[in-house]
């Protein structure tokens, strides 16, 4: 049996019922999202449901929305079965002035350095999280510099001419 | 049946076969020849220049052709090239240098001893370049001093050698007594060394 996107919003509507949601194939892959408090549920669901297996943390990363008040920062997974080689996307939101979320760390070794990037760029707390502290950025950075507040160019340069540039 | 090839029509003999650095300004006669110690000191500082390459990206490849044997930068008696920093006169950076990497440049540049000289090579070293953005050192004049800029995304190797030779130039004309000056200390304090 062929591991469908219907089977697997199935199994998640079963288990989960109203609780999942917003359920979309962009760009060809299957998108859900689910409150941040039952994130570790449904991943440890994905994980361990003989059917669905999902067992490869390929991706995490965040996402901010400044115009969604509430739910500015969505944290995104990507779920890979090696098995049946099927790709997933879930998401959770988040209000920017708590971002706190469960750590991944526990049931994939490999969230470990993902979610410190993602703290690092989007200051997304991963609650539990071993050694949550920055790891790209300098660690004097006083910002998290992928935030859509934050202009992307140096700010601590006076002497670039804007019309120089471009963008005067 | 092979011919030899000549591409030079014209055979044109060496100047002389020895090269010689010029003479500083001074008096000579019979037998002996005066001039002051800084002169002597310049002439073979500038001659014997040996650089430490710092090399992060595009910029470090140019380096690369600058040092091999079209461009040769053992012209300058600069072949030498080291790669402790203790040994070292010139250091030379070239390309993009990350914020993250600023305190590196700036301790190999504390390991060197005095006198030592520091060229930016490309658009990059000397302001951040196209990166402008914030992970990226907007030009490594932020963290340690710097003798001579190399424009360029990257500069050619012509280029390079150009701003080799105007370290030499500087080199040649440094008063032994500057790196004991009021102003080189006020410098140095600027960028929080010593």
């Amino acid at each position: 049996m062929t591991l469908t996107y219907e089977y697997i919003q199935q199994q998640l509507r079963e288990k989960f019922g109203e609780q999942v949601g917003s359920f979309d194939t962009p760009y060809g892959m299957l998108t859900f999202e689910a409150p941040k408090d039952i994130n570790l549920k449904v991943l440890n669901f994905l994980y361990d449901e003989p059917t669905l297996q999902f067992r490869f943390l390929t991706d995490l990363t965040a996402v901010h929305y400044p115009d969604q008040p509430g739910r500015e920062l969505a944290v995104v997974y990507h779920l890979h079965n090696l098995t049946a080689n099927v790709r997933i996307r879930f998401k959770v939101f988040t209000d920017i002035r708590t971002p706190e979320v469960y750590t991944a760390t526990g049931l994939f070794s490999a969230a470990n350095w993902m979610e410190r990037e993602t703290y690092d760029f989007f200051g997304v707390h991963f609650l539990g999280h071993p050694n949550l502290k920055r790891i790209l950025n300098v660690d004097e950075m006083d910002y998290f510099p992928l935030r859509k507040e934050y202009p992307l160019e140096d700010q601590t340069r006076i002497d670039k001419d804007d019309a120089m540039f471009g963008r005067g | 049946m092979s011919r030899p090839v000549s591409y030079n029509l014209i055979q044109k003999p060496l100047e002389s076969d020895l090269s010689m650095a010029e003479l500083p300004e001074g008096h000579m006669g019979d037998g002996f020849f005066a001039t002051s110690l800084s002169k002597v000191v310049g002439l073979a500082r500038k001659n014997s220049i040996w650089p430490l390459p710092f090399a992060t990206s595009c910029c470090g490849i140019e380096f690369m052709a600058t040092m091999g044997s079209h461009y040769d930068l053992s012209r300058f008696g600069s072949e030498r090239v080291g790669f402790s920093p203790r040994q070292c006169d010139l250091l030379m950076v070239m390309g993009t240098i990350a914020k993250k990497m600023g305190p590196v440049v700036k301790q190999v540049y504390l390991q060197m001893a005095e006198p030592r000289w520091v060229i930016a090579v490309g658009a990059c070293a000397s302001s951040g370049g196209i990166f402008d953005t914030y992970s990226v050192l907007q030009g490594i004049d932020q963290v340690i001093p710097v003798d001579v800029y190399v424009p360029g995304c990257p500069p050619r190797p012509e280029a390079i050698i150009d701003g080799v030779m105007r370290i030499q130039d500087l080199v040649e004309k440094e008063s032994i007594r500057r790196r004991d000056s009021e102003p080189y200390r006020a410098l140095l304090e600027s960028y929080g060394i010593q």
